[in-house]
Protein backbone atom coordinates (compact mmCIF):
# COMPACT_ATOMS: atom_id res chain seq x y z
CA UNK A 1 0.00 0.00 0.00
CA UNK A 2 1.06 3.55 -0.63
CA UNK A 3 1.25 6.32 1.96
CA UNK A 4 2.40 9.92 1.85
CA UNK A 5 2.47 12.42 4.70
CA UNK A 6 2.14 16.14 4.10
CA UNK A 7 5.02 17.15 6.33
CA UNK A 8 4.13 20.83 6.02
CA UNK A 9 0.92 19.99 7.78
CA UNK A 10 2.44 17.49 10.23
CA UNK A 11 3.07 19.09 13.63
CA UNK A 12 4.66 16.10 15.29
CA UNK A 13 1.76 15.08 17.55
CA UNK A 14 2.99 11.52 16.90
CA UNK A 15 -0.38 9.78 17.25
CA UNK A 16 0.57 7.72 14.18
CA UNK A 17 3.80 6.64 15.87
CA UNK A 18 1.81 5.05 18.70
CA UNK A 19 -0.71 3.40 16.40
CA UNK A 20 1.67 2.05 13.73
CA UNK A 21 5.21 2.20 15.11
CA UNK A 22 6.70 0.09 12.33
CA UNK A 23 5.45 2.58 9.73
CA UNK A 24 5.82 5.97 11.43
CA UNK A 25 8.81 7.09 13.52
CA UNK A 26 10.03 10.29 15.05
CA UNK A 27 13.58 11.33 14.31
CA UNK A 28 14.27 13.50 17.34
CA UNK A 29 11.32 15.24 19.00
CA UNK A 30 9.34 16.42 16.06
CA UNK A 31 10.63 15.24 12.66
CA UNK A 32 8.43 12.45 11.32
CA UNK A 33 9.81 9.76 9.06
CA UNK A 34 7.68 6.99 7.61
CA UNK A 35 7.62 3.98 5.34
CA UNK A 36 5.78 5.13 2.20
CA UNK A 37 5.14 1.56 1.07
CA UNK A 38 4.18 -0.55 4.09
CA UNK A 39 3.04 -4.13 3.76
CA UNK A 40 -0.69 -4.60 3.09
CA UNK A 41 -0.91 -6.48 6.40
CA UNK A 42 -0.44 -3.05 8.05
CA UNK A 43 -3.50 -1.60 6.35
CA UNK A 44 -5.78 -1.47 9.40
CA UNK A 45 -3.09 0.09 11.57
CA UNK A 46 -2.17 2.66 8.92
CA UNK A 47 -5.80 3.60 8.34
CA UNK A 48 -6.25 4.02 12.08
CA UNK A 49 -3.14 6.19 12.23
CA UNK A 50 -4.42 8.32 9.35
CA UNK A 51 -7.80 8.71 11.05
CA UNK A 52 -6.19 9.65 14.37
CA UNK A 53 -3.90 12.34 12.93
CA UNK A 54 -5.01 15.61 14.58
CA UNK A 55 -4.05 17.61 11.47
CA UNK A 56 -5.09 14.97 8.90
CA UNK A 57 -1.69 14.97 7.21
CA UNK A 58 -1.61 11.28 6.23
CA UNK A 59 -2.81 10.32 2.78
CA UNK A 60 -3.41 6.60 2.14
CA UNK A 61 -4.09 5.38 -1.36
CA UNK A 62 -7.68 4.22 -1.59
CA UNK A 63 -7.74 3.22 -5.24
CA UNK A 64 -8.07 -0.46 -5.78
CA UNK A 65 -5.33 -0.77 -8.35
CA UNK A 66 -2.83 -3.53 -8.87
CA UNK A 67 0.82 -2.70 -8.22
CA UNK A 68 2.25 -0.96 -11.23
CA UNK A 69 -1.09 -0.47 -12.94
CA UNK A 70 -1.01 2.85 -14.72
CA UNK A 71 -4.40 4.20 -15.46
CA UNK B 1 -26.36 37.94 -32.15
CA UNK B 2 -27.54 39.00 -28.71
CA UNK B 3 -25.21 39.14 -25.69
CA UNK B 4 -27.04 36.29 -24.03
CA UNK B 5 -26.48 33.95 -26.93
CA UNK B 6 -22.77 34.78 -27.07
CA UNK B 7 -22.54 33.94 -23.39
CA UNK B 8 -24.34 30.67 -24.06
CA UNK B 9 -22.07 29.88 -26.98
CA UNK B 10 -18.99 30.40 -24.85
CA UNK B 11 -20.45 28.23 -22.10
CA UNK B 12 -21.17 25.55 -24.71
CA UNK B 13 -17.60 25.74 -25.94
CA UNK B 14 -16.31 25.25 -22.42
CA UNK B 15 -18.55 22.23 -21.92
CA UNK B 16 -17.45 20.75 -25.24
CA UNK B 17 -13.82 21.36 -24.31
CA UNK B 18 -14.27 19.47 -21.06
CA UNK B 19 -15.45 16.41 -22.96
CA UNK B 20 -13.32 16.46 -26.12
CA UNK B 21 -10.35 18.81 -25.62
CA UNK B 22 -6.92 17.23 -25.80
CA UNK B 23 -4.78 17.93 -22.72
CA UNK B 24 -1.10 17.12 -22.43
CA UNK B 25 1.00 17.28 -19.27
CA UNK B 26 4.77 17.30 -19.69
CA UNK B 27 6.35 16.12 -16.44
CA UNK B 28 5.27 13.00 -14.55
CA UNK B 29 6.29 13.72 -10.98
CA UNK B 30 4.32 15.14 -8.05
CA UNK B 31 2.96 18.23 -9.86
CA UNK B 32 2.10 16.38 -13.08
CA UNK B 33 0.30 13.55 -11.29
CA UNK B 34 -1.69 15.79 -8.96
CA UNK B 35 -2.67 18.01 -11.91
CA UNK B 36 -3.92 14.99 -13.86
CA UNK B 37 -5.99 13.88 -10.89
CA UNK B 38 -7.34 17.39 -10.39
CA UNK B 39 -8.33 17.64 -14.08
CA UNK B 40 -10.49 14.55 -13.73
CA UNK B 41 -11.95 15.92 -10.49
CA UNK B 42 -12.83 19.10 -12.41
CA UNK B 43 -14.85 16.92 -14.77
CA UNK B 44 -12.45 16.85 -17.69
CA UNK B 45 -13.36 13.71 -19.66
CA UNK B 46 -11.30 14.16 -22.83
CA UNK B 47 -8.03 12.50 -23.80
CA UNK B 48 -5.15 13.20 -21.41
CA UNK B 49 -1.49 12.40 -22.12
CA UNK B 50 1.25 12.49 -19.48
CA UNK B 51 4.84 12.63 -20.72
CA UNK B 52 7.79 11.96 -18.41
CA UNK B 53 11.50 11.40 -19.02
CA UNK B 54 11.89 8.98 -16.11
CA UNK B 55 10.67 5.42 -16.69
CA UNK B 56 9.09 5.11 -13.22
CA UNK B 57 5.55 6.11 -12.42
CA UNK B 58 5.32 9.23 -10.21
CA UNK B 59 7.17 8.90 -6.92
CA UNK B 60 7.82 11.06 -3.89
CA UNK B 61 11.30 12.58 -3.61
CA UNK B 62 11.69 13.88 0.00
CA UNK B 63 12.33 10.37 1.44
CA UNK B 64 15.21 9.87 -1.02
CA UNK B 65 17.61 11.94 1.08
CA UNK B 66 16.37 10.56 4.42
CA UNK B 67 14.64 7.19 5.06
CA UNK B 68 16.01 5.68 1.85
CA UNK B 69 19.64 6.56 2.53
CA UNK B 70 19.35 5.21 6.04
CA UNK B 71 18.51 1.86 4.50
CA UNK B 72 15.05 1.73 6.04
CA UNK B 73 12.97 2.21 2.86
CA UNK B 74 14.04 0.84 -0.55
CA UNK B 75 14.47 3.61 -3.14
CA UNK B 76 11.72 2.20 -5.38
CA UNK B 77 9.20 2.18 -2.51
CA UNK B 78 8.21 5.85 -2.62
CA UNK B 79 5.60 5.69 -5.40
CA UNK B 80 2.97 8.34 -4.78
CA UNK B 81 -0.47 7.31 -3.56
CA UNK B 82 -3.13 7.99 -6.17
CA UNK B 83 -6.09 10.04 -5.06
CA UNK B 84 -8.25 9.25 -8.09
CA UNK B 85 -8.20 7.48 -11.44
CA UNK B 86 -6.54 9.62 -14.08
CA UNK B 87 -7.33 7.45 -17.10
CA UNK B 88 -4.40 8.91 -19.00
CA UNK B 89 -2.07 7.78 -21.72
CA UNK B 90 1.29 7.58 -19.99
CA UNK B 91 4.39 8.18 -22.09
CA UNK B 92 7.11 7.41 -19.56
CA UNK B 93 10.83 7.13 -20.21
CA UNK B 94 10.57 9.51 -23.15
CA UNK B 95 11.67 13.12 -22.74
CA UNK B 96 9.92 16.01 -24.43
CA UNK B 97 12.47 17.75 -26.62
CA UNK B 98 10.56 20.57 -28.25
CA UNK B 99 7.41 22.64 -28.35
CA UNK B 100 5.76 24.07 -31.45
CA UNK B 101 3.16 26.62 -30.42
CA UNK B 102 1.96 27.23 -33.97
CA UNK B 103 0.96 23.64 -34.72
CA UNK B 104 0.35 23.03 -30.98
CA UNK B 105 2.52 19.93 -30.72
CA UNK B 106 5.03 18.58 -28.22
CA UNK B 107 8.00 16.85 -29.82
CA UNK B 108 9.35 13.75 -28.11
CA UNK B 109 12.89 12.35 -28.04
CA UNK B 110 11.82 9.50 -30.33
CA UNK B 111 10.64 11.98 -32.95
CA UNK B 112 6.92 11.60 -32.25
CA UNK B 113 4.67 14.66 -32.13
CA UNK B 114 1.93 14.85 -29.51
CA UNK B 115 -0.82 17.34 -30.34
CA UNK B 116 -2.53 19.35 -27.61
CA UNK B 117 -5.31 21.86 -27.19
CA UNK B 118 -4.02 22.84 -23.77
CA UNK B 119 -0.63 22.05 -22.33
CA UNK B 120 0.68 21.91 -18.78
CA UNK B 121 4.42 22.29 -18.26
CA UNK B 122 5.63 20.51 -15.10
CA UNK B 123 9.14 19.42 -16.04
CA UNK B 124 10.65 20.49 -12.72
CA UNK B 125 14.34 20.51 -11.94
CA UNK B 126 17.29 18.17 -12.00
CA UNK B 127 20.39 18.02 -9.81
CA UNK B 128 23.17 20.39 -10.82
CA UNK B 129 26.08 18.21 -11.95
CA UNK B 130 29.65 18.62 -10.74
CA UNK B 131 31.09 20.94 -13.41
CA UNK B 132 34.09 18.75 -14.30
CA UNK B 133 32.56 15.88 -16.32
CA UNK B 134 35.60 13.61 -15.98
CA UNK B 135 35.59 13.99 -12.19
CA UNK B 136 31.81 13.65 -12.02
CA UNK B 137 32.10 10.32 -13.86
CA UNK B 138 34.38 8.83 -11.17
CA UNK B 139 32.85 5.90 -9.38
CA UNK B 140 31.60 6.94 -5.95
CA UNK B 141 30.55 10.46 -7.03
CA UNK B 142 26.82 11.04 -6.71
CA UNK B 143 24.12 13.63 -7.09
CA UNK B 144 20.69 13.06 -5.64
CA UNK B 145 17.39 13.77 -7.35
CA UNK B 146 16.00 10.52 -8.73
CA UNK B 147 15.24 7.21 -7.07
CA UNK B 148 18.10 5.68 -9.07
CA UNK B 149 20.49 8.30 -7.65
CA UNK B 150 19.28 7.53 -4.15
CA UNK B 151 19.56 3.74 -4.63
CA UNK B 152 23.17 4.16 -5.77
CA UNK B 153 24.14 6.42 -2.88
CA UNK B 154 22.38 4.18 -0.35
CA UNK B 155 24.38 1.19 -1.58
CA UNK B 156 27.61 3.16 -1.34
CA UNK B 157 26.81 4.28 2.23
CA UNK B 158 25.82 0.75 3.27
CA UNK B 159 29.29 -0.44 2.19
CA UNK B 160 30.75 1.54 5.13
CA UNK B 161 33.00 3.99 3.29
CA UNK B 162 35.99 5.40 5.18
CA UNK B 163 34.74 8.95 4.68
CA UNK B 164 31.92 10.68 2.84
CA UNK B 165 32.46 14.12 1.33
CA UNK B 166 29.40 16.33 0.86
CA UNK B 167 29.91 19.32 -1.41
CA UNK B 168 27.34 22.04 -0.74
CA UNK B 169 25.53 22.51 2.59
CA UNK B 170 22.03 23.36 1.43
CA UNK B 171 19.11 21.28 2.66
CA UNK B 172 19.95 18.13 0.68
CA UNK B 173 23.65 18.21 1.57
CA UNK B 174 22.87 18.81 5.25
CA UNK B 175 20.26 16.04 5.33
CA UNK B 176 22.69 13.57 3.77
CA UNK B 177 25.42 14.59 6.23
CA UNK B 178 22.91 13.95 9.02
CA UNK B 179 22.14 10.45 7.69
CA UNK B 180 25.87 9.71 7.44
CA UNK B 181 26.30 10.55 11.12
CA UNK B 182 23.27 8.43 12.03
CA UNK B 183 24.95 5.57 10.18
CA UNK B 184 28.16 6.26 12.07
CA UNK B 185 30.06 7.31 8.96
CA UNK B 186 32.76 9.98 9.05
CA UNK B 187 31.62 12.91 6.91
CA UNK B 188 33.21 16.12 5.70
CA UNK B 189 30.95 18.92 4.44
CA UNK B 190 32.47 21.63 2.26
CA UNK B 191 30.42 24.78 1.67
CA UNK B 192 31.44 27.79 -0.39
CA UNK B 193 29.25 30.12 1.65
CA UNK B 194 29.73 31.18 5.25
CA UNK B 195 27.46 28.54 6.81
CA UNK B 196 25.06 25.70 6.05
CA UNK B 197 21.56 26.75 4.87
CA UNK B 198 22.76 30.35 4.55
CA UNK B 199 21.04 30.96 1.22
CA UNK B 200 17.64 29.84 2.45
CA UNK B 201 17.71 30.99 6.07
CA UNK B 202 20.52 33.56 6.38
CA UNK B 203 23.72 33.70 8.42
CA UNK B 204 22.17 33.96 11.88
CA UNK B 205 20.33 30.65 11.47
CA UNK B 206 23.27 29.32 9.42
CA UNK B 207 25.53 29.74 12.46
CA UNK B 208 23.15 27.58 14.51
CA UNK B 209 23.01 24.98 11.70
CA UNK B 210 26.83 24.93 11.66
CA UNK B 211 26.99 24.30 15.41
CA UNK B 212 24.42 21.55 15.03
CA UNK B 213 26.54 19.82 12.38
CA UNK B 214 29.75 20.08 14.40
CA UNK B 215 28.03 18.85 17.58
CA UNK B 216 27.08 15.73 15.65
CA UNK B 217 30.63 15.12 14.55
CA UNK B 218 30.49 16.57 11.04
CA UNK B 219 33.82 17.92 9.78
CA UNK B 220 32.31 21.15 8.43
CA UNK B 221 34.45 23.49 6.35
CA UNK B 222 32.85 26.75 5.29
CA UNK B 223 34.13 29.46 2.99
CA UNK B 224 35.98 26.72 1.13
CA UNK B 225 35.65 25.34 -2.39
CA UNK B 226 36.49 21.91 -3.72
CA UNK B 227 39.05 22.44 -6.48
CA UNK B 228 39.23 18.93 -7.83
CA UNK B 229 38.26 15.32 -7.26
CA UNK B 230 40.84 12.62 -7.88
CA UNK B 231 40.39 8.94 -8.60
CA UNK B 232 42.51 5.90 -7.89
CA UNK B 233 43.84 3.69 -10.69
CA UNK B 234 40.45 1.92 -11.02
CA UNK B 235 38.48 5.11 -11.60
CA UNK B 236 37.04 5.28 -8.10
CA UNK B 237 37.09 8.59 -6.28
CA UNK B 238 39.86 8.74 -3.71
CA UNK B 239 40.39 12.30 -2.55
CA UNK B 240 39.37 15.91 -2.99
CA UNK B 241 41.61 18.95 -3.13
CA UNK B 242 40.19 22.03 -1.47
CA UNK B 243 40.77 25.73 -2.09
CA UNK B 244 42.77 26.06 1.15
CA UNK B 245 45.19 23.45 -0.29
CA UNK B 246 44.03 20.83 2.15
CA UNK B 247 43.18 17.31 0.97
CA UNK B 248 40.22 15.17 2.04
CA UNK B 249 40.55 11.42 1.56
CA UNK B 250 37.08 10.05 0.75
CA UNK B 251 35.41 7.03 -0.89
CA UNK B 252 32.01 8.60 -1.52
CA UNK B 253 31.24 12.13 -2.71
CA UNK B 254 27.82 13.74 -2.84
CA UNK B 255 27.68 16.88 -4.95
CA UNK B 256 24.64 18.80 -3.69
CA UNK B 257 24.94 22.03 -5.63
CA UNK B 258 21.29 22.93 -5.98
CA UNK B 259 19.17 22.32 -9.02
CA UNK B 260 18.83 23.23 -12.67
CA UNK B 261 15.42 23.89 -14.19
CA UNK B 262 14.42 21.64 -17.05
CA UNK B 263 13.58 24.34 -19.59
CA UNK B 264 15.98 23.45 -22.42
CA UNK B 265 13.25 21.64 -24.34
CA UNK B 266 11.36 24.97 -24.56
CA UNK B 267 14.16 26.74 -26.41
CA UNK B 268 12.81 28.29 -29.57
CA UNK B 269 9.20 27.95 -28.39
CA UNK B 270 8.93 31.68 -27.73
CA UNK B 271 7.91 31.12 -24.12
CA UNK B 272 9.50 33.13 -21.30
CA UNK B 273 11.64 30.14 -20.32
CA UNK B 274 15.18 30.34 -19.02
CA UNK B 275 17.50 29.92 -16.07
CA UNK B 276 14.88 30.87 -13.47
CA UNK B 277 12.10 28.74 -14.93
CA UNK B 278 9.06 29.57 -17.02
CA UNK B 279 7.41 32.91 -16.35
CA UNK B 280 3.66 32.75 -15.73
CA UNK B 281 0.87 34.77 -14.18
CA UNK B 282 -0.57 34.03 -10.76
CA UNK B 283 -3.13 31.79 -12.49
CA UNK B 284 -0.36 29.50 -13.86
CA UNK B 285 -0.70 30.75 -17.47
CA UNK B 286 2.68 30.90 -19.22
CA UNK B 287 4.07 34.15 -20.58
CA UNK B 288 5.66 34.38 -23.96
CA UNK B 289 9.06 35.98 -24.27
CA UNK B 290 7.53 39.46 -24.54
CA UNK B 291 5.46 39.06 -21.39
CA UNK B 292 2.21 38.38 -23.24
CA UNK B 293 0.13 35.77 -21.45
CA UNK B 294 -0.69 32.64 -23.45
CA UNK B 295 -4.16 31.12 -23.56
CA UNK B 296 -3.33 27.46 -23.85
CA UNK B 297 -0.09 26.83 -21.94
CA UNK B 298 0.10 26.52 -18.18
CA UNK B 299 3.07 26.02 -15.82
CA UNK B 300 3.30 24.44 -12.39
CA UNK B 301 5.73 23.12 -9.80
CA UNK B 302 9.45 23.78 -9.42
CA UNK B 303 9.82 25.63 -12.72
CA UNK B 304 6.86 27.97 -12.44
CA UNK B 305 8.05 31.54 -11.91
CA UNK B 306 5.07 33.57 -10.78
CA UNK B 307 4.41 36.99 -9.22
CA UNK B 308 3.35 36.99 -5.58
CA UNK B 309 1.31 39.76 -4.02
CA UNK B 310 2.92 39.33 -0.59
CA UNK B 311 6.40 39.87 -1.99
CA UNK B 312 5.90 43.07 -3.93
CA UNK B 313 4.79 41.09 -6.98
CA UNK B 314 8.31 39.83 -7.44
CA UNK B 315 8.50 36.60 -9.36
CA UNK B 316 9.10 33.58 -7.14
CA UNK B 317 10.26 30.10 -7.91
CA UNK B 318 9.53 27.63 -5.13
CA UNK B 319 11.05 24.18 -5.11
CA UNK B 320 8.62 23.09 -2.47
CA UNK B 321 6.48 20.00 -2.14
CA UNK B 322 3.24 21.85 -1.44
CA UNK B 323 3.85 24.39 -4.19
CA UNK B 324 3.62 21.44 -6.59
CA UNK B 325 0.50 20.04 -4.94
CA UNK B 326 -1.41 23.32 -4.53
CA UNK B 327 -0.26 24.69 -7.89
CA UNK B 328 -1.43 21.53 -9.64
CA UNK B 329 -4.97 22.03 -8.33
CA UNK B 330 -5.10 25.66 -9.45
CA UNK B 331 -3.55 24.99 -12.87
CA UNK B 332 -5.92 22.09 -13.53
CA UNK B 333 -8.92 24.18 -12.51
CA UNK B 334 -7.89 27.12 -14.68
CA UNK B 335 -7.14 24.87 -17.67
CA UNK B 336 -10.80 23.86 -17.91
CA UNK B 337 -12.52 26.98 -16.56
CA UNK B 338 -13.74 30.20 -18.11
CA UNK B 339 -12.13 33.48 -17.13
CA UNK B 340 -14.48 34.58 -14.32
CA UNK B 341 -13.99 31.24 -12.56
CA UNK B 342 -10.21 31.21 -12.67
CA UNK B 343 -8.33 31.15 -9.40
CA UNK B 344 -4.91 32.45 -8.33
CA UNK B 345 -2.10 30.23 -7.05
CA UNK B 346 -0.82 32.37 -4.20
CA UNK B 347 0.49 29.95 -1.62
CA UNK B 348 2.21 31.08 1.52
CA UNK B 349 5.51 29.29 0.80
CA UNK B 350 6.29 26.54 3.30
CA UNK B 351 8.89 23.82 3.65
CA UNK B 352 10.40 21.42 6.13
CA UNK B 353 13.70 19.61 6.59
CA UNK B 354 14.65 16.92 9.09
CA UNK B 355 18.31 16.86 10.04
CA UNK B 356 20.39 16.03 13.12
CA UNK B 357 17.23 15.13 15.00
CA UNK B 358 15.77 18.61 14.49
CA UNK B 359 12.62 19.42 12.53
CA UNK B 360 13.23 22.65 10.62
CA UNK B 361 10.10 24.27 9.25
CA UNK B 362 9.48 27.58 7.62
CA UNK B 363 6.70 29.73 6.19
CA UNK B 364 7.00 32.80 4.00
CA UNK B 365 10.07 33.82 2.02
CA UNK B 366 12.96 34.18 4.44
CA UNK B 367 15.45 35.81 1.99
CA UNK B 368 12.91 38.58 1.37
CA UNK B 369 13.60 39.71 4.94
CA UNK B 370 16.70 41.54 6.09
CA UNK B 371 16.15 41.31 9.83
CA UNK B 372 15.54 38.39 12.14
CA UNK B 373 14.27 38.19 15.70
CA UNK B 374 14.08 35.15 17.98
CA UNK B 375 10.54 35.16 19.29
CA UNK B 376 10.20 31.94 21.27
CA UNK B 377 12.21 29.17 22.85
CA UNK B 378 15.91 28.65 23.29
CA UNK B 379 18.69 28.63 20.72
CA UNK B 380 20.84 26.54 23.05
CA UNK B 381 18.24 23.78 23.18
CA UNK B 382 17.65 24.13 19.43
CA UNK B 383 13.98 24.55 20.05
CA UNK B 384 12.90 27.99 18.94
CA UNK B 385 10.93 30.20 16.59
CA UNK B 386 12.31 33.19 14.74
CA UNK B 387 10.63 35.77 12.51
CA UNK B 388 12.05 37.59 9.51
CA UNK B 389 11.20 41.23 8.87
CA UNK B 390 11.40 43.65 6.02
CA UNK B 391 10.64 47.35 6.40
CA UNK B 392 8.71 46.86 9.61
CA UNK B 393 6.55 43.95 8.55
CA UNK B 394 6.85 40.22 9.08
CA UNK B 395 7.60 38.30 5.87
CA UNK B 396 8.69 34.83 7.03
CA UNK B 397 9.34 32.62 10.03
CA UNK B 398 11.42 29.57 10.83
CA UNK B 399 11.11 27.05 13.64
CA UNK B 400 13.52 24.45 14.99
CA UNK B 401 11.49 21.75 16.81
CA UNK B 402 8.78 24.34 17.38
CA UNK B 403 6.50 23.57 14.42
CA UNK B 404 3.27 23.81 16.39
CA UNK B 405 3.76 27.57 16.55
CA UNK B 406 4.25 28.07 12.83
CA UNK B 407 0.57 28.66 12.15
CA UNK B 408 0.66 31.70 14.40
CA UNK B 409 3.39 33.25 12.26
CA UNK B 410 1.73 32.20 9.00
CA UNK B 411 -1.36 34.19 10.02
CA UNK B 412 0.82 37.23 10.79
CA UNK B 413 2.63 36.98 7.47
CA UNK B 414 -0.61 36.70 5.51
CA UNK B 415 -1.75 39.95 7.13
CA UNK B 416 1.62 41.69 6.65
CA UNK B 417 1.57 42.30 10.40
CA UNK B 418 4.19 44.50 12.10
CA UNK B 419 7.73 43.27 12.72
CA UNK B 420 8.80 42.31 15.33
CA UNK B 421 5.55 40.40 15.80
CA UNK B 422 3.58 40.52 19.06
CA UNK B 423 4.61 37.77 21.52
CA UNK B 424 3.19 34.37 20.61
CA UNK B 425 3.80 32.51 23.83
CA UNK B 426 5.18 32.42 27.32
CA UNK B 427 8.66 31.12 26.49
CA UNK B 428 9.73 34.43 25.06
CA UNK B 429 13.41 35.26 24.87
CA UNK B 430 14.56 38.86 24.89
CA UNK B 431 13.39 40.08 21.50
CA UNK B 432 15.93 42.19 19.66
CA UNK B 433 15.92 42.23 15.84
CA UNK B 434 19.34 41.77 14.24
CA UNK B 435 20.44 41.64 10.59
CA UNK B 436 19.47 38.26 9.10
CA UNK B 437 22.76 38.07 7.17
CA UNK B 438 21.65 36.79 3.83
CA UNK B 439 24.53 36.55 1.40
CA UNK B 440 24.82 39.07 -1.41
CA UNK B 441 22.88 37.42 -4.25
CA UNK B 442 25.92 37.83 -6.47
CA UNK B 443 28.18 35.76 -4.21
CA UNK B 444 28.22 32.19 -5.46
CA UNK B 445 26.81 29.60 -3.10
CA UNK B 446 24.60 26.60 -3.61
CA UNK B 447 21.26 28.01 -4.72
CA UNK B 448 18.51 28.11 -2.13
CA UNK B 449 15.25 26.46 -3.08
CA UNK B 450 13.14 29.58 -2.74
CA UNK B 451 14.33 32.26 -5.06
CA UNK B 452 13.15 35.79 -5.49
CA UNK B 453 13.93 36.26 -9.14
CA UNK B 454 13.05 39.94 -9.16
CA UNK B 455 11.09 41.92 -11.65
CA UNK B 456 13.56 41.72 -14.49
CA UNK B 457 14.23 38.86 -16.86
CA UNK B 458 17.75 37.49 -16.51
CA UNK B 459 18.10 37.23 -20.23
CA UNK B 460 17.50 40.11 -22.59
CA UNK B 461 15.63 37.83 -24.96
CA UNK B 462 12.67 40.13 -25.47
CA UNK B 463 12.13 41.58 -28.91
CA UNK B 464 11.48 45.27 -28.51
CA UNK B 465 9.54 46.92 -31.29
CA UNK B 466 11.34 49.76 -33.01
CA UNK B 467 9.67 53.11 -32.51
CA UNK B 468 8.65 54.65 -35.80
CA UNK B 469 8.91 58.44 -36.00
Amino acid sequence: MRVVVDLNRCLGYAQCVFLAPSVFRLNGEEALQYDPNPDDAMRQKVLRAAAACPVQAILVEHLIAKEGEMS
Amino acid sequence: MSAVSIKETVADLATTFKSTGRLVIVGASLAGLRAAEALRKEGFAGPLTIIGDEPEEPYDRPPLSKQVLKGWVPADHTKLPRVRQVDAEWRLGIAATGLDRVTKQVRLANGEQVPYDRLLIATGTRAREWPNAREAALEGVFTIRTSTDSAGLQKALAAKPGRVLVIGAGFIGSEVASVCRELGLPVTVVERGTAPLVGALGGVIGTIAAEMQRDHGVDLRTGIRVKSLEGDGQGHVQRARLSDDSVVECDVVLTSLGSVRNTEWLEGSGLAAGFWGVGCDAGCRAFDINGVVTDSIFVVGDIARFPHVLYEYQFLVLEHWDNAVLGAEVAAHNMVSLEPDRRPHLPLPAFWSGQFGVNIKSVGVCPFGNEIVFTQGSIKERRFAAAYGYRGRIVAAVTFNHGKWLEYYAAQIERSAPFPPPPAGYDRPEMRPVPAEFPDPHVPTSLPDVILTGHDPTERGAEFRARIY
